[in-house]
């Protein structure tokens, strides 16, 4: 949006010229910002205190649990933990969950990045009222829907299957993939459109071969976002699977604590570990996700 | 098939000498977008006027899964414990995203690396952080004794009066971070030059955050408000796992109670009524907020800039 107001204003003198980030509070002779600060900092000891706490307690054995300072880390750390969480079973949860999230990922990635393209390059009332539907959804509580969906997946014979958490994690990525995707490909420049029509190409190949290359970090951050939310959904997989050969990581982490009941850091251990895959892929592609993000939800 | 694709490719052709891309290509996302949520929505408005233990036959019931729930006095408490809750996450969380969006839309350095770490509770999932908060609350081998400090040393989760409160807590903690990315991306929409011109008035940075960051994120402000009180519906699987809606039913809010009504007590009729209610309550609240930020908003958004 920003970017087609500006084209549409006469060219100004630089110093009004609109820049990627205000840089307030670096101009000379500015105060720091003291009360920010530590309004900032006190918020990161919020964030880390119980992730600090989650990794020193997974590391304890269950002795050390009871006589250690709970704040304190372990005089003799151990990894005796991750081991008895990796036995029970942990790669069949880590595979089932790896499945659903792909799964569900790409076709939802695939049919939103179309209909983004239609709704932003196309028009008429199939087109508007399927994109008002889409923002509809934004604004519904979509998991009021349970009970439905678990009578059309049993219906349909697909209880305790993952198909049965693919299948409505895709429609429930719809509305904000499309929402967000929409708002990256307003700024393509109409101009690029323009010249390779000209050059006789269809919508469906300028969808393709210009779009989507342009889009690329629009649809990766896109991915990242839907990816953390099925990776992480919890209550498709309650309703909807109940045998241990379909578990995935989160539903798994609830039956942990049943199963090691008085073992708290063995709980802990994998939590660590349901959260470690997303972990090392925020550290890959934190930039771009949070670039992503904060430019998406802010258009 | 192949006649599909051949027709749909060919009015496209057609089309994209006036009209741009053929409806088409929404089909795809639409048909899921119909099949696991628009007719579930229906189904879930047919359902409440049946009765069905979730298993056997569905049987027409008329109104009386909705004479069971409205009469019910764990439905008035539920709803209750959830407008508390989203009234008390909203005032917690609004405020603290906005500071943090603001503090963090800065271009030091050291500003986006705390962007960067405020990020990780969004890659718990909502399991993982109840089980995380459970152990550290616990009033023996949590926090409390660990910093030594008795007034957090309390049976956080078992005492009805505070638990209401650890459950806002914990909330907060899960989905500040999403916001504050909100109000970032917000604030760095925000033209330079506003500022400039602000600074060349004399106004300071007090005068600048309340005349010309809040006004231009008004926008920003509906868009984190919606996700947010449209999100404190669908608060599950947190609640279900730290506190399971108790003790006794201090926590069990709406989205929990369908929940337990259907797939615990196999009252699928009641749940439906109850999922209605949900969807009701979800289109009022957005509908309402989108209205406070009135139409016409792209065209508003860069006055002046």
């Amino acid at each position: 949006m920003a970017s087609t107001t500006q084209l549409a204003v006469p060219p100004v003198a630089p110093a009004t010229r609109r820049q990627p980030a205000p840089r307030r509070g670096k101009g000379p002779g500015r105060r720091p910002n003291l009360i920010g600060s530590l309004g900032a900092w006190i918020w990161l000891a919020v964030i880390i205190l119980p992730v600090y706490y989650v990794i020193i307690t997974s590391l304890k054995d269950q002795a050390g649990f009871f006589t250690t300072n709970p704040m304190m880390p372990p005089t003799e750390p151990t990894l005796d933990n991750y081991k008895l969480v990796l036995e029970k079973d942990f790669a069949k949860y880590f595979a089932n969950s790896l499945i659903v999230t792909v799964g569900s990922v790409i076709p939802a990635l695939l049919v939103s990045f179309m209909a983004a393209y239609a709704i932003v390059r196309g028009s008429g009332w199939f087109i508007t009222s399927t994109s008002k539907l889409f923002l509809l959804g934004l604004a519904i509580p979509l998991h009021a829907t349970i009970i439905p969906i678990y009578w059309m997946i049993t219906r349909a014979h697909m209880y305790d299957t993952l198909l049965a958490l693919i299948l409505p994690s895709i429609a429930f990525a719809i509305p904000i993939s499309v929402l967000i995707l929409s708002n990256f490909m307003r700024d393509v420049p109409n101009e690029l459109f323009e010249s390779m029509r000209l050059d006789g190409c269809s919508d469906w190949t300028m969808m393709w071969r210009l779009a989507l290359p342009l889009m690329r970090p629009a649809v990766v951050t896109v991915g990242i976002y839907n990816a953390l939310h099925v990776w992480n959904g919890f209550l498709f997989p309650l309703i909807l699977t109940q045998s241990p050969s379909t578990r995935v990581l989160p539903l798994s982490l609830w039956t942990f604590q049943d199963e090691f009941t008085a073992n708290i850091p063995a709980v802990l251990a994998s939590v660590v570990l349901a959260t470690l895959p997303l972990l090392v892929l925020y550290v890959m592609a934190r930039r771009q996700l949070l670039s992503g993000l904060t430019a998406g939800f802010s258009k | 098939m192949a006649s599909i694709t051949t027709t749909s490719r060919r009015t496209l052709s057609r089309q994209s000498l006036s009209k741009g891309p053929s409806g088409w290509l929404v089909a795809p996302a639409l048909v899921f977008f119909l099949v696991f949520a628009v007719i579930p929505l229906a189904g879930v408005l047919f359902l409440s006027f049946t009765s069905w233990d979730g298993l056997g036959e569905i049987r027409l019931d008329g109104v009386g899964s909705w004479a069971s729930v409205l009469t019910d006095p764990v439905t008035g408490n539920a709803l209750l414990v959830t407008a508390k809750i989203i009234v008390y996450s909203f005032v917690v969380q609004a405020p603290i995203s906005l500071l943090l969006g603001v503090f963090t839309s800065g271009a030091q350095k050291y500003r986006a690396a705390l962007a960067v770490l405020y990020f990780v509770p969004l890659l718990l999932s909502s399991a993982a952080v109840a089980i995380a908060f459970k152990a550290l609350l616990d009033p023996n081998f949590g926090m409390g004794p660990g910093l030594g400090i008795p007034a957090l040393a309390q049976d956080w989760l078992g005492n009805s009066d505070l638990v209401l409160f650890v459950v806002v807590f914990v909330i907060a903690w899960q989905f500040v971070p999403f916001h504050t990315l909100i109000y970032q991306g917000g604030v760095r929409q925000i033209p330079a030059s506003l500022y400039e011109a602000a600074q060349i008035d004399g106004a300071g940075r007090i005068k600048q955050f309340f005349h010309v960051t809040l006004p231009q994120l008004k926008y920003t402000m509906i868009t984190s408000s919606t996700l947010m009180v449209v999100g404190s519906l669908a608060y599950f699987d947190l609640v279900f796992v730290l506190t399971a809606g108790g003790p006794g039913y201090s926590t069990r809010l709406l989205p929990l109670h369908m929940y337990l009504t259907g797939f615990k007590a196999n009252d699928m009729g009641a749940a439906s009524a109850l999922g209605v209610i949900l969807v009701v309550i979800g289109l009022v609240l957005a509908l309402f907020l989108q209205r406070l930020g009135g139409r016409n908003r792209s065209a508003s958004q860069l006055e002046g800039a």
